[in-house]
């Protein structure tokens, strides 16, 4: 069907989003996708935090989810949302300690598979942004799910508990981001 | 962060220096390297924040292979004429910027959002941390978005950007450059780039464009001047055509779900 040599589209480089997103990316309603007070509502936070354990102020989080019965979102309107809609991503940028907050759903398992939310991450400094997903499973059942979860059995066991949103008090889940170092985050690589 | 400020030399030798290694990678067999070394010193910003370990092959699973749904109604006509948001003119070359977003196959990458920010003409952000004595627009503050049409174009018009000083070394100045956000079908394309413009004398110097090491990787950031584009007594035209990643990531079946 394609016209088209392959060879002829070589990928974009990226580069890094830069210190002054601030006034343009962030937008009203992003780190919310459901309203705190719809009955569902969960906390999911965490800090960016850099290799010698310094939050990042200049980061950008973004997540992208299905909603809690699995389902993945086709509706429009991601970045005006109407809060009622559930569409499934939200943009979040770091305060000046590193911390990002969303309100959302615990994700639903889409096909079986065990439930996460993927996780963006842009900063100054990052020439690529970073993939990974937050699993919404309990830590002591990682060893399990490694048996069945093909990202998970290819990470390194005392990784992978990094991928792990763990539940830190009533509908609240901490998520935190190590870009390097002890802890460090498994980041994901899907261009392989 | 107290340290002395590296000179333009010494980050031009450190700059040679992987340019050097990784040419000679390239003659040994080696991959081009199409994306920006993760880890790359001459940038200082990288060194605390790249990841160490290798990063995990992973197949994208449902969620990976969608995007967040945007639509022509989620975005205003005028939201890609950054010239008019405002009561007056903005100083400054005004341009207009167009091309197409393309998937690795050369298909469209259609009705999907496209987010642009930028530096005045005077090279200066509307963010409160810039604080770099340059004058703010009061007519211009540098945001645009556009969702992509059915075969896959944009166009965006705006004022060409001033080159700016930071800090990462003594006397860096970064080229003049547009920032590109852009959502593909899958959320496996996420992009986010910079837009550059032809000639810049600055490109030698820029540890981030620099940090991309195959040559012919990074020029892929250039716009070209495109006389067909420029409009008689009002602006002129740069053309700058984008490729996400390949349909390895992308879900068939959902193309038409962007409408």
């Amino acid at each position: 069907m394609s016209e088209f040599v392959q060879a002829e589209f070589v990928q974009t480089p990226s580069q890094t989003v830069g210190p002054f997103y601030g006034f343009a990316l962030p937008y009203e309603g992003g780190p919310e996708l459901v309203n705190p007070a719809h009955p569902a509502a969960i906390r999911l936070h965490g800090r960016v935090i850099d290799g010698v354990g310094v939050g990042l102020q200049d980061a950008l989080v973004e997540i992208w989810q299905p909603d809690e019965n699995g389902e993945i979102s086709r509706e429009l309107g991601a970045q005006e949302p109407d809060g009622y809609t559930f569409t499934g991503f939200g943009r979040a940028a770091t305060t000046r300690a590193g911390d990002f907050t969303f309100t959302t759903v615990t994700p639903g398992s889409v096909g079986g598979e065990a439930p996460y939310a993927l996780v963006t991450v842009f900063a100054r400094g990052l020439l690529h942004h970073l993939f990974t997903r937050a699993y919404f499973v309990d830590e002591s059942a990682l060893e399990a799910l490694a048996e069945t979860d093909a990202v998970l059995k290819s990470v390194p066991a005392d990784r992978r508990a990094t991928l792990v949103a763990v539940a830190d008090g009533p509908r609240s889940y901490r998520f935190d981001i190590r870009l390097q170092g002890e802890g460090e985050t498994v980041f994901l690589d899907f261009d392989a | 962060m107290s340290e002395t400020l590296a000179s333009q030399n010494e980050i031009n030798a450190e700059m040679a220096a992987i340019s050097s290694e990784a040419l000679a990678a390239r003659h040994d067999g080696g991959q081009p390297e199409l994306h920006p070394r993760r880890g790359y010193a001459p940038y200082r910003s990288s060194v605390l924040r790249h990841p160490t370990h290798a990063l995990v092959k992973a197949d994208p699973e449902a969620i990976e292979r969608t995007s967040p749904a945007f639509g022509h109604t989620d975005v205003d006509w005028y939201e890609s004429d950054l010239t008019i948001q405002h009561n007056g003119e903005p100083l400054g070359e005004r341009i207009i910027v167009t091309g197409k977003v393309l998937d690795g196959e050369g298909r469209p990458v259609r009705n999907q959002l496209m987010e642009i920010w930028q530096a005045n003409s005077a090279g200066r952000y509307v963010h409160k941390r810039d604080q770099h004595p340059a004058p703010l627009d009061p007519n211009f503050t540098g945001v645009g978005r556009v969702v992509t049409g059915d075969d896959g174009s944009y166009q965006f018009t705006t004022i060409k950007p001033g080159p700016y000083p930071w800090k990462n070394h003594l006397n860096a100045w970064r080229p003049a450059h547009i920032h590109f956000s852009l959502f593909g079908t899958a959320f496996t394309q996420r992009l986010i780039t910079q837009m550059y413009f032809p000639g810049d004398p600055l490109f030698a110097l820029d540890p981030i464009y620099q940090s991309i090491v195959d040559p012919a990787a990074r020029e892929r950031l250039i716009s070209s001047y495109d006389h067909d584009v420029t409009k008689p007594e009002w602006a002129t035209g740069y053309r700058w055509n984008i490729v996400l990643t390949g349909p390895k990531s992308t879900w068939m079946e959902q193309d038409d779900d962007h409408e």
